[in-house]
């Protein structure tokens, strides 16, 4: 069981190659190709944060959760977004318990002790923990996984300070000092791509490119992750999905909205991909009002290149 | 097997990847705990560790390709879009013969450059390549940073939201009494600003100054992103960081591939807002086009983006330098079919002009705050 908790690598029980892996993570629902499976590996074996870009809802996220399910450890999850700081993703102090401690310091009777009592102040247990801090602190059999989800959405000078935690997994508060994890915590950042991403911090990670599934495996994993849609169905559906990406809408739809689509089909107990159906539910998958338009003129050929798959 | 390594970090470098010796030093890591025989495994050790952008995969593939089949054909002219050679060193603007040619008759009549007054009022297309060098000099003086909006990072100020962290610092200097409260409010930043510069022949006797002014305003530190609109869209954000004119010029010349050709305004406004818009790049941003408007292309397109366009951003600015033109009317099918959809139009065939656009982006020509000048 500790074996392969060591310095080096948090690879899963049992595995030991890239293509275990693969295997390990469709136990788990998630299907992988080789190459975001061999990324994954590496960085596992490597100790090395996973950088993933891709279109929304292609699975970014989803590989932290299934990573911390397959490791059997928690998953600590920072979402930025714009202007966030270190308040937020790291610590903050507990202010009403350190006035209260003055309080009580004052009525106990040693109030010209001010230095000492300021030292007193600035002491770990006064400090209310966040995700990164918390990633840091963690205490378990196996390092928790750290997902800090949509890095692209926070500003510069976050990423600069997103630098030093990834590369040296420690952090300084000045009054207390530098807290720096036992075992460096799994981390898996994602990016939508809105802005690049700085250099350096790319290059303190492994980077993998997310693209849409081909038909074959958006059909597999239709068939994996909604168990109750039947195969003809799933493969209507995933074909219909391939038409819509091709038809030059605002915003494709990904794999997420395959899978609602699955879902939402399937609740009204379809059989089968039908232009009443279609009209219905394609909210689930299309999102734009312009899009909508385009994809409901178009629905008879999607039902057709459908029906020859 | 670390000498290989370095070998094909060195060929990535020279295919324009950031492949520097630290990701060379993970490659061989990663190879360490694969098989460096199997290709595969080569192959995605290599695109894991050495990649960061998606722009970066194409030509990976290409140099892998190279690299691993061994030097039979070194140079495979497959890649349609970035050939796997060092950057072209051109010139700024293309070896088109009508501009040169241009240029050397306007340096025969008037061998030195205007005073600067006259230069702030002279049509770009009658400056002399001495008068561009000096135009540098006016640009870095423009402040091009966008108009203000709230962040929300605060800042400590007199009055807002209470700061108990500072709050409870002067607490302890008054014995435990909380006798001053401290706060904070949200601080202002400038929203992003993005240039969309149409480089294609009408514009070529403009699109030189133009570029100038991209490449101040990027090197100015303000958030802002550049682009220039040919046939196709390039990002050229990158190439014109640099502090040097000429060496920020030369670069974004090396990216884009199709300089002075015919536009289509509306489908390269379109694979903007596709690809870097909508994201996010567009949202709550100063967006300024820098055209003729002419088009090639469907005009519904244009129409429909200029929509999109408008939708997303704060403010759509149109610099279009036939404006100065006395009784100029709009009558280029794009520029019609776009003018609805924007907020500010401005001309830009001088220096006078652009210092009126800087000003435009900071939000002072506008109904808001009403024009200061």
């Amino acid at each position: 069981m500790s074996n392969y908790n060591g310095r080096r690598g948090a690879l899963p029980p049992g595995v030991s190659h890239s293509l275990e892996l693969q295997e390990r993570l469709k136990e788990d629902n998630y299907l992988a190709d080789e190459g975001l499976s061999m990324a994954i590996f590496l960085a596992l074996k490597l100790d090395r944060p996973l950088f993933l870009e891709g279109e929304a809802g292609v699975g970014k996220t989803e590989v932290a959760k299934v990573l911390s399910r397959i490791l059997n450890t928690s998953l600590i999850r920072l979402q930025c977004y714009e202007g966030i700081d270190v308040h937020q993703a790291v610590y903050e102090w507990d202010y009403a318990r350190q006035l209260l401690h003055i309080r009580t310091a004052e009525a106990l009777g040693a109030p010209e002790d001010r230095e000492n009592l300021e030292d007193e102040l600035y002491t770990r247990q006064f400090l209310v923990s966040r995700p990164l801090l918390q990633a840091l602190e963690h205490r378990g059999p196996s390092p928790p996984v750290l997902l800090i989800d949509e890095v692209d959405r926070a500003d510069d000078e976050f990423e600069a300070f997103l630098l030093e935690i990834l590369s040296e997994f420690a952090i300084t508060v000045p009054e207390v000092g530098t807290i720096r994890a036992e075992r460096p915590p799994v981390a898996v950042l994602t990016s939508n791509r809105t802005r690049e991403v700085h250099d350096a911090l790319k290059r303190r990670c492994l980077y993998f490119y997310i693209d849409h599934p081909s038909l074959e495996r958006e059909v597999e994993i239709v068939r994996l992750r909604v168990p109750e849609a039947e195969d003809h169905l799933a493969q209507q559906v995933a074909t219909a999905v391939q038409g819509l990406r091709n038809m030059d809408l605002y915003k494709p739809p990904g794999v997420a909205e395959t899978l609602d689509w699955t879902e939402a089909l399937v609740a009204l107990g379809a059989k089968e991909l039908n232009e009443a159906l279609i009209e219905a539910t394609l909210g689930s998958v299309v999102k734009y009002h312009e899009d909508q338009q385009r994809a409901l003129g178009a629905s008879v050929s999607l039902l057709t290149g459908a029906g020859g798959a | 097997m670390l000498h290989t390594a370095v070998a094909f970090g060195r060929l990535l470098r020279r295919a324009g990847l950031a492949a520097g010796t630290d990701r060379v030093v993970e490659f061989t890591r990663a190879l360490e705990e694969l098989d460096p025989t199997r290709r595969e495994d080569v192959y995605w050790a290599g695109r894991v560790t050495l990649c960061s952008r998606r722009e970066d995969l194409e030509l990976y593939d290409q140099a892998f390709e190279v690299f691993w089949e061994g030097s039979k054909k070194p140079q495979t002219p497959r890649g349609p879009k970035r050939r796997l050679s060092s950057p072209p060193i051109d010139s700024v603007q293309p070896p088109k013969k009508s501009v040169q040619k241009n240029e050397k008759g306007e340096e025969a009549v008037r061998l030195r450059y205007s005073p600067v007054d006259v230069l702030r009022t002279k049509n770009f297309t009658l400056y002399t390549a001495e008068e561009f060098a000096e135009l540098h000099k006016l640009l870095v003086d423009l402040k091009l940073s966008g108009a203000l909006r709230r962040s929300r990072r605060l800042e400590p100020a007199s009055k807002g939201r209470h700061d108990p962290h500072r709050t409870l610092r002067s607490t302890l200097r008054t014995g435990g009494e909380p006798m001053h409260h401290r706060f904070r409010r949200a601080r202002s930043q400038p929203r992003r600003v993005v240039l969309l510069c149409d480089i294609s022949g009408s514009m070529a006797p403009y699109s030189r100054a133009l570029l100038r002014f991209m490449h101040v305003g990027v090197i100015s530190g303000e958030p802002l992103e550049a682009f220039v609109l040919g046939t196709r869209l390039t990002r050229v954000t990158r190439e014109l960081a640099t502090k040097d004119p000429d060496r920020a010029l030369k670069s974004a010349a090396g990216a884009i591939k199709d300089w002075s050709g015919g536009t289509r305004l509306g489908d390269t406004i379109k694979e903007f807002v596709d690809r870097w818009g909508q994201r996010g790049m567009a949202r709550g941003s100063v967006v300024v086009i820098l055209s003729d408007g002419w088009d090639r292309g469907d005009v519904e397109v244009l129409a429909e983006q200029m929509m999109r366009l408008r939708r997303l951003s704060y403010r759509v600015i149109w610099v279009n330098p036939l404006k100065a033109a006395p009784g100029y009317q709009p009558l280029a099918r794009g520029m019609a079919a776009a003018l609805p959809y924007i907020d500010v139009f401005l001309s830009g065939h001088n220096f006078e002009s652009l210092e009126k656009l800087a000003r435009a982006i900071t939000g002072a020509v506008s109904d808001k705050q009403g024009g200061t000048s």
